[in-house]
C-alpha cells in the first residue's frame, strides 16, 4: 500500500485581523495555499443580550438592539417593535409607519455604504472606503436629527417612534436623496469594472439557490443566488406594502453578485425613501395611549394623571399580555427575526434574536473550501458579518 | 394546509395566530416530522430559521425547545414547540436542515440541552472552558466568575464575581392596580346596613 503524507498547516486567523471584521477566530487548515478546513471559533463578543432583556422592561429592552449589529440600528429596533407591538395588539399610526420605512431604509444604505467599501478595501482598494464615509456621515446626521444619536438611536419604540421629525427634515431628506444616486454612480465606476475587483470576486464563493435555502441564508446573499426572496415583498410590515420597489437578484451566488445585489437595493431604497416622503402626511408619530407610550412633555406640567403615567411607565413599564410571537424584518443583512415570549408581567420572560449573520457565517466553511486563503477575506467580507449580531 | 399538518404522525395540536401557525409535537417523532414538512409539496418548508429554548424551572417538562421554519413557496412561517424534561435528550435533526448545526450548538451552550447524533456538540457562544448553561433561569444574570488580567501573574485570571453593591432587581409590579382597597371596618358600612 502506497503511504500517503499529509501535508497541512493549521493556521490561526484572528481574532485581531483587520479582514476578520471584528472578533472572529478561524482556524484553518491550509495545503500550500488551498484551504482544507476552515473552522470558525465565534462567542468572543458574546455579551448575553438575550439574558439581560429578561431582567429589563420592554422599553429598556430597545437600546439593545442597536447594538447587535452596530451598523444597522434601526432595522433591529424595528423588528422587536414590531414583536411587542404583535403581543400588545395595537397598530401604530401612519406617520409612524412611514418614518420608520424611511428610517429603515436609509440604515439599509448606511450599512451598504459600509459594507461595499469595507469589501472592497479586504481585496486592495482604499479610496471606496473615504469616499463612502463622507457619504455615510451625511445620512447618520439624519439619524442624529431625529434622535439625537448617530448610532444608538432607540428610535423605533413599541407603539411608533420616539419623536416627530424635526421640521424640515422632509425637504432636507428629498434633496439629500437626489444626490445620492450619482455618488452610487461614482462608486460603481470605480468598482463594478476595475479587473482587481473582479480578478478577486467573480467565481469566488458561490453558493446555489438549494444550499443558500437549506443553510438558512436570507437578505443579499439569499438573493445573490437568484431566489427572489425579500420579506419586504413577501410579508410586508409596516408601509411596505404602499411603495413600489425591484428586488434585485443575482445569477451565479458568488462573491460579485452579493456585491452587485447591494448596489442595486441601495438605489432601490433611495426610490422607496422618495415615495415614502411623497406619501407621508402630518399626523401622530406614537400611538396615544398614554399606557404604553408617554405623555407629553407639558401635560405631565399640568395633569397629576400624566404625571402618573410618566412615572409607571418609566419604573414599571407596561404589561404585555402573555403569548409568544415571532416577528421579522428584512435587515440590511438579511431576515432579523425576534421570538418574543410574554409571561403578562412587564418583563420578557424569553427574547431570542435570530441574528442574519449567524446562518451566514456558518456556510463559510462550506464556502471557502477548496478557494485560497486570501479568499477567504473576500467571502467573510462579502457575506457581511458583524459580530455584533452573531455573538448576541 | 392545516388539515395537512394535523395529519402528520405526532403532531399535536395546531394552532392558529395572525400570521403564523403554532404547532405542538412529539419528541419521539421528530426526525419523521421535519421530513415530512420538508418533503410534502403542499407543505415545503425548506428553510430552518431558528432553534431555540424556553425554560420553565418549575414544570415537570421543563423546556420548551422551539422550532421555527419558514416555506420560501408558500411564503409561510411555523413555530414547532415540544417539551422535553431536564435530563432527556433529543435527537438532532442536523441531516434534514443543515442550518440545524450551530442553532443546536447554541441551544445546547446556552440551555444544556443536548442533541442525539450531532456531528460536533461543542460550546459555541460561551468562553472555552465555561461552566454551567447561561439561559436557564438558575443562572444569575451576574454570572460566577469574572476575567481580569493579572499584572503580577502576567496572565489573564478567572475569579469569583465580587459585587461591591447587591444587583437589585426591583419588583415594580403595580401596587395600587388590582389591589383592593380595603380599609379596616369597611366591612360594615356595606352590606344590608
Amino acid at each position: 500500500m502506497k503511504e500517503v503524507e499529509l501535508n497541512t498547516t493549521t493556521i490561526n486567523f484572528g481574532p485581531q485581523h483587520p479582514a476578520a471584521h471584528g472578533v472572529l477566530r478561524l482556524v484553518v487548515e491550509l495545503e500550500g495555499e488551498v484551504v482544507q478546513r476552515a473552522e470558525p471559533h465565534i462567542g468572543l463578543l458574546h455579551r448575553g443580550t438575550e439574558k439581560l432583556i429578561e431582567y429589563k422592561t420592554y422599553l429598556q429592552a430597545v437600546p439593545y438592539f442597536d447594538r447587535l449589529d452596530y451598523v444597522s440600528p434601526m432595522c433591529q429596533e424595528h423588528a422587536f417593535a414590531l414583536a411587542t407591538e404583535n403581543l400588545l395588539g395595537i397598530n401604530v399610526p401612519e406617520r409612524a409607519k412611514y418614518i420608520r420605512v424611511i428610517f429603515a431604509e436609509i440604515t439599509r444604505i448606511l450599512n451598504h455604504l459600509l459594507n461595499i467599501p469595507a469589501y472592497a478595501a479586504d481585496i486592495g482598494a482604499v479610496t471606496p472606503f473615504l469616499w463612502c464615509f463622507e457619504e455615510r456621515e451625511k445620512l447618520l446626521e439624519f439619524h442624529e436629527a431625529v434622535s439625537g444619536a448617530r448610532f444608538h438611536a432607540a428610535y423605533f419604540r413599541p407603539g411608533g417612534v420616539h419623536q416627530d421629525m424635526p421640521e424640515g427634515m422632509e425637504e432636507k431628506l428629498f434633496d439629500h436623496f437626489k444626490t445620492l444616486p450619482k455618488f452610487i454612480d461614482d462608486l460603481e465606476s470605480l468598482l463594478t469594472n476595475n479587473r482587481i475587483l473582479r480578478q478577486r470576486s467573480v467565481d469566488i464563493g458561490i453558493i446555489s439557490k438549494s444550499e443558500a435555502i437549506e443553510w438558512g441564508c436570507s437578505g443579499p446573499v439569499l438573493r445573490s443566488a437568484g431566489v427572489a426572496w425579500d420579506l419586504r415583498r413577501s410579508q410586508p410590515y409596516d408601509a411596505y406594502d404602499q411603495v413600489d420597489f425591484e428586488v434585485p437578484v443575482g445569477k451565479k451566488g458568488d462573491c460579485f453578485d452579493r456585491y452587485l445585489v447591494r448596489i442595486e437595493e441601495m438605489r432601490q431604497s433611495i426610490s422607496i425613501i422618495n415615495q415614502c416622503l411623497n406619501k407621508i402626511k402630518p399626523g401622530p408619530i406614537s400611538i396615544e395611549d398614554n399606557k404604553i407610550t408617554p405623555p407629553k412633555r407639558n401635560q405631565m406640567k399640568k395633569s397629576m394623571e400624566a404625571l402618573i403615567h410618566h412615572f409607571k411607565l418609566f419604573t414599571e413599564g407596561y404589561r404585555v399580555p402573555s403569548g409568544q410571537v415571532y416577528s421579522a424584518v428584512e435587515a440590511p443583512k438579511g431576515e432579523f427575526g425576534v421570538y418574543l415570549v410574554s409571561d403578562g408581567s412587564s418583563k420578557p420572560y424569553r427574547c431570542k434574536i435570530r441574528a442574519p449573520g449567524f446562518a451566514h457565517l456558518q456556510t463559510l466553511e462550506h464556502l471557502s473550501k477548496g478557494h485560497l486563503m486570501a479568499d477567504i477575506a473576500a467571502i467573510l467580507g462579502s457575506l457581511d458579518i458583524v459580530f455584533g449580531e452573531i455573538d448576541r | 394546509m392545516i388539515k395537512i399538518l394535523t395529519k402528520i404522525d405526532g403532531i399535536n395540536n395546531v394552532l392558529e395566530n395572525a400570521n403564523l401557525l403554532e404547532i405542538e409535537f412529539e419528541k419521539n417523532n421528530i426526525i419523521k416530522i421535519f421530513n415530512e414538512l420538508k418533503d410534502i409539496s403542499e407543505l415545503n418548508f425548506n428553510q430552518l430559521l431558528d432553534i431555540t429554548a424556553v425554560d420553565y424551572p418549575s414544570r415537570e417538562f421543563r423546556f420548551d425547545i422551539v422550532y421555527i421554519l419558514q416555506s420560501l413557496i408558500n411564503n409561510k412561517k411555523i413555530i414547532l414547540k415540544t417539551f422535553i424534561k431536564e435530563n432527556e435528550k433529543i435527537e438532532s435533526i442536523t441531516n434534514i436542515h443543515k442550518s440545524a448545526d450551530w442553532y443546536e450548538r447554541e441551544c445546547y451552550d446556552l440551555f444544556g440541552i443536548e442533541f442525539i447524533n450531532h456531528p460536533d456538540l461543542r460550546r459555541i457562544m460561551t468562553d472555552y472552558n465555561f461552566e454551567g448553561y447561561p439561559l436557564r433561569k438558575d443562572f444569575p444574570l451576574t454570572g460566577h466568575t469574572e476575567v481580569r488580567y493579572d499584572d503580577l501573574e502576567k496572565k489573564v485570571i478567572y475569579e469569583p464575581v465580587k459585587l461591591t453593591q447587591e444587583f437589585r432587581n426591583f419588583d415594580s409590579e403595580s401596587p395600587w392596580e388590582g389591589m383592593e382597597n380595603k380599609l379596616f371596618g369597611d366591612e360594615k358600612s356595606t352590606g344590608e346596613n
